[in-house]
């Protein structure tokens, strides 16, 4: 892992090309993570890909709500020949949920960020096929948001059986 | 349908021998009427064409292979050579399921799968069977959210085999409980036969449920009875 | 007209329609109008069920495969959103049934990332225990992948054979933890429950025959002429397209690059095991095949080291406030008591934090990402599943191959439907 003096050096790189990037470094549990501005993305990674970080592990989303900007887009990417890994996340609000799409550099997010199109309603700009990917194509809702509610079926037991409608009924 | 194994004679040789000499003699036609008549009848098993085409259907299933997820994996270990329904006859699972009767759903079936499902289902022949096989597919298993359905909800399940997943013998002790409600000799259900009347979680005196009116739908249990046979 | 047998050939023999030119002699020598339409094949949800429920909408050229686009979502269980609604270590029970297969991967990734978030120290003979299990596990679901590979080869003994050998590892998951498949034996902070008397015993009977079970059933396969003409030369994909698409393990060591988790970023005691990374070299389905077989041949041994070399001691955490306290202590010590209530009723709680576990599984990089936030429940539980990620290079894989080939690739590729869609 970059080690946090490693991290804030490539934060200050970023930072030379694009004083708006970075928003935030941490160094948590020895493992390196950057926050971006969302417009950024595309430029980090390719940046980080210069710095030997060549593979993308995994594109996956976050909700953060209550906390503003809710959703959270993280990037893992790996560096093989050092075997070192580091995060890059990315926040975006409700109102404007629009991130660029890194497909055309890293051909191994196509799947991943149609599923968190599908489960967030982040929408990735440039993606060639943004459609749902788990749910029906159909489906009305982000079910993986924090205020989307669970579902499923009311648990029939003795107590509250009587004011459920019975099962058995048509 | 009652089949009874009976021995003829003893197994001695000479005895076989001249079993063999009398069915020669009837295939030639020298057996005489009285003889004839009592060798028809030690071998021939009287019965309804219907209880013998339940006989025979309940002892021939054909699954479908409707694998979902993990429980689909220990169906598949039920087949194989460890606890093998071969032996019961059950060992042709069909891909197509116009060749199919059984219909094993074995894993959780999400609202996407289940238009799938009910099409599959209703694609198969009469008369036809519905295994809801593990706690996803039966009610909503461990998962109890928006994404995934029960099978009752969109088609009649004839018998439940609760699991996460089920052992294959639990998934066999299901078959055979199939096999003998198509046999017209259901079970009489854990309850009636260790005295567990009362433990219900409804109270049947303040419930009515009408099992042949709830089952009305599902013929295999219709056909059953609740109450021991007179 | 769109009866496609009706319309009038644009290049064969004048004014004939395709019945009349099909029941014409002067077929052979003829190019084919056929062949430049493309049939658009639904290879349905619901086909034999080796692989699961994965819906394949190929275009066809003739036989060969121009165009896949696979959908997925038909087992999609929203497992993730459930983990959000429990305590820390119910979660485990549910993350087990995501990659239905390599279940105590899946424990193994979510465990290690609330570890990390807790940073919790799992005990020696924990970790030994955990590399036993996950070796067993990595050999059944290979001896799955092997079985029904075999199935969709046409192999069908291997089938069986491969099956059988399967029982005897899960009676062994049976023998520690009670269940064959989802034993929740994982729990954060080690394991739920010491080994009994006669597991080691049992484990090294199965390991002394195994090895030769392996060259059994390569035997079966290696030298039939069909199924190397199926499999050699068949499907290559080259090592940085395959780095580009983001494919791990087994694949991604089959086109020749040695990446391995298990060597590269050891967890729980994988350096202090010797054994090797099966390579291949060009990425075909042979090499698949062969990188595969000889990982359980590599897994045997592994199993070997770590039940020669398991050390005396706590098979879980002693840090009570994150594992219970064994049960004969509930009756002397308050404490004790107070613990278990505590984890039974709310659960532990984790300081606010992310983490990002990752381990190799059977199918090649699994990762668990967990967000806490401070409560006993997750805020975010997401598995990087390999096989959602390796299916984007099946149609690099099987362009331009016949329907046939495309059957191969799939059973080579793995995939396992509840990974790829949780």
């Amino acid at each position: 892992m970059p080690d946090a003096t490693g991290l804030e050096l490539i934060a200050q790189e970023l930072r030379d090309r694009d004083a708006e990037s970075v928003l935030e470094t941490v160094h948590f549990r020895g493992k390196a993570a950057l926050t971006v501005a969302a417009p950024t993305i595309r430029e980090t990674l390719q940046h980080l890909r210069g710095k030997g970080f060549n593979f993308l592990a995994s594109v996956h989303g976050v909700d953060y709500w209550p906390e503003e900007p809710r959703f959270g887009v993280h990037y893992e990417l790996l560096d093989m020949h050092e075997v070192d890994r580091m995060t890059v996340k990315v926040r975006v609000p409700l109102e404007n949920p629009h991130v660029p799409s890194v497909v055309a550099d890293w051909p191994t997010a196509d799947h991943q960020e149609r599923e968190i199109y599908d489960m967030f309603g982040v929408i990735f700009d440039g993606h060639p096929d943004l459609r749902r990917i788990l749910m029906p194509e159909d489906y009305v809702g982000h079910p993986q948001r924090r205020d989307f509610p669970l579902g499923g079926e009311a648990i029939l037991f003795t107590h509250n059986e009587p004011r459920l409608p019975g099962w058995w009924k048509e | 349908m009652e089949v009874v194994r009976q021995r003829l004679g003893n197994g001695d040789k000479g005895e076989f021998r001249a079993r063999q000499m009398r069915a020669r003699d009837m295939l030639n036609g020298e057996l005489d009427n009285p003889d004839f008549e009592k060798y028809v009848e030690e071998r021939l098993m009287t019965t309804t064409l219907e209880k013998a085409g339940n006989w025979a259907r309940g002892n021939a299933f054909m699954p479908a292979t409707f694998g979902l997820a993990c429980c689909a994996i220990e169906m598949m270990a039920a087949v194989n050579s460890r606890m093998d329904i071969a032996r019961f006859g059950f060992e042709a699972f069909r891909a197509s399921p116009r060749q199919a009767d059984l219909m094993i759903i074995s894993g959780r079936i999400s609202i996407k799968m289940a238009p799938v499902v009910r099409r599959v289902y209703d694609q198969m022949l009469e008369p036809k069977w519905a295994i809801a096989m593990g706690a996803c597919s039966s009610s909503m298993g461990v998962f109890n959210n928006y994404a995934i359905v029960p099978a009752d909800k969109f088609l009649p399940v004839d018998l439940h085999v609760p699991g996460c997943p089920p052992r294959p013998e639990a998934l066999v002790y299901g078959i055979l409980k199939l096999r003998a409600m198509i046999h017209d000799r259901p079970d009489l259900g854990w309850r009636t036969r260790y005295g567990g009347r009362g433990t219900e979680e409804f109270d049947p005196s303040v419930l009515e449920v009408d099992p042949q009116a709830a089952n009305a739908d599902n013929v295999a249990g219709a056909m059953g009875r609740t109450t021991p046979r007179a | 007209m769109s009866d496609i047998t009706q319309r009038p050939a644009p290049s064969a023999i004048e004014g004939m329609s395709y019945r009349e030119m099909e029941a014409s002699h002067e077929l052979a020598h003829l190019e084919h109008p056929e062949h430049e339409e493309l049939l658009t094949l639904n290879l349905g949800p619901h086909h034999p069920a080796t692989h699961g429920v994965l819906r394949l909408i190929t275009t066809l050229e003739g036989e060969m495969v121009r165009d896949i686009k696979p959908v997925i979502g038909y087992v999609h269980t929203g497992i993730e959103k459930n983990c959000e609604d429990k305590a820390y270590w119910k979660v485990i029970p549910l993350v087990e049934r995501m990659d239905y297969l390599s279940y105590y991967f899946n424990a193994m990734a979510y465990c290690g990332a609330v570890e990390t978030l807790l940073d919790l120290e799992v005990p020696k003979r924990a970790q030994y225990l955990r590399v036993i299990h996950l070796e067993l596990n990595r050999i059944a679901s290979h001896l799955l992948w092997l079985a029904t590979g075999g199935l969709d080869l046409g192999a069908m003994s291997v089938f069986w054979y491969g099956w059988k050998e399967r029982d005897l590892i899960l009676d062994i998951f049976e023998m520690s933890s009670g269940q064959r498949m989802h034993p929740r034996y994982f729990q954060v902070g080690g394991v739920a429950e010491d080994i009994p008397a006669g597991f080691e015993a049992k484990v090294r009977k199965f390991t002394a025959q195994f090895p030769k079970r392996v060259d059994q059933l390569e035997n079966l396969i290696s030298s039939n002429q069909i199924v190397l003409q199926r499999m050699r030369g068949v499907g290559p994909v080259d090592a940085d397209t395959l780095l580009s698409l983001g494919v791990t393990g087994p694949l991604l060591r089959a086109a020749g690059n040695p990446w391995d988790l298990r060597k590269a970023q050891p967890y729980s005691s994988y350096e202090d095991f010797d054994f090797k990374i099966p390579v291949g070299t060009i990425g075909d389905h042979y090499d698949r095949y062969r990188v595969r077989m000889q990982e359980m041949r590599e897994s045997v041994r592994i199993i070997n080291q770590a039940l020669d070399g398991l050390p005396e001691g706590d098979y879980i955490t002693p840090d009570r406030k994150y594992a219970l306290p064994p049960r004969h202590e509930l009756a002397t010590s308050m404490e004790a008591l107070i613990h278990h209530f505590k984890l039974v009723t709310e659960g532990f709680r984790v300081p606010p934090g992310e983490a990002y576990y990752p381990i190799e599984s059977p199918r090649g990089e699994l990762g668990c990402f967990v967000r806490s936030d401070g409560s006993s429940k997750p805020a975010r539980v997401h598995m990087r599943d390999p096989s959602f990620v390796n299916l984007q290079m099946l149609p690099v894989m099987a362009q331009d191959t016949y329907i046939a080939d495309l059957i191969v690739a799939l059973a080579m590729l793995d995939p396992i439907l509840g990974g790829i869609d949780r």
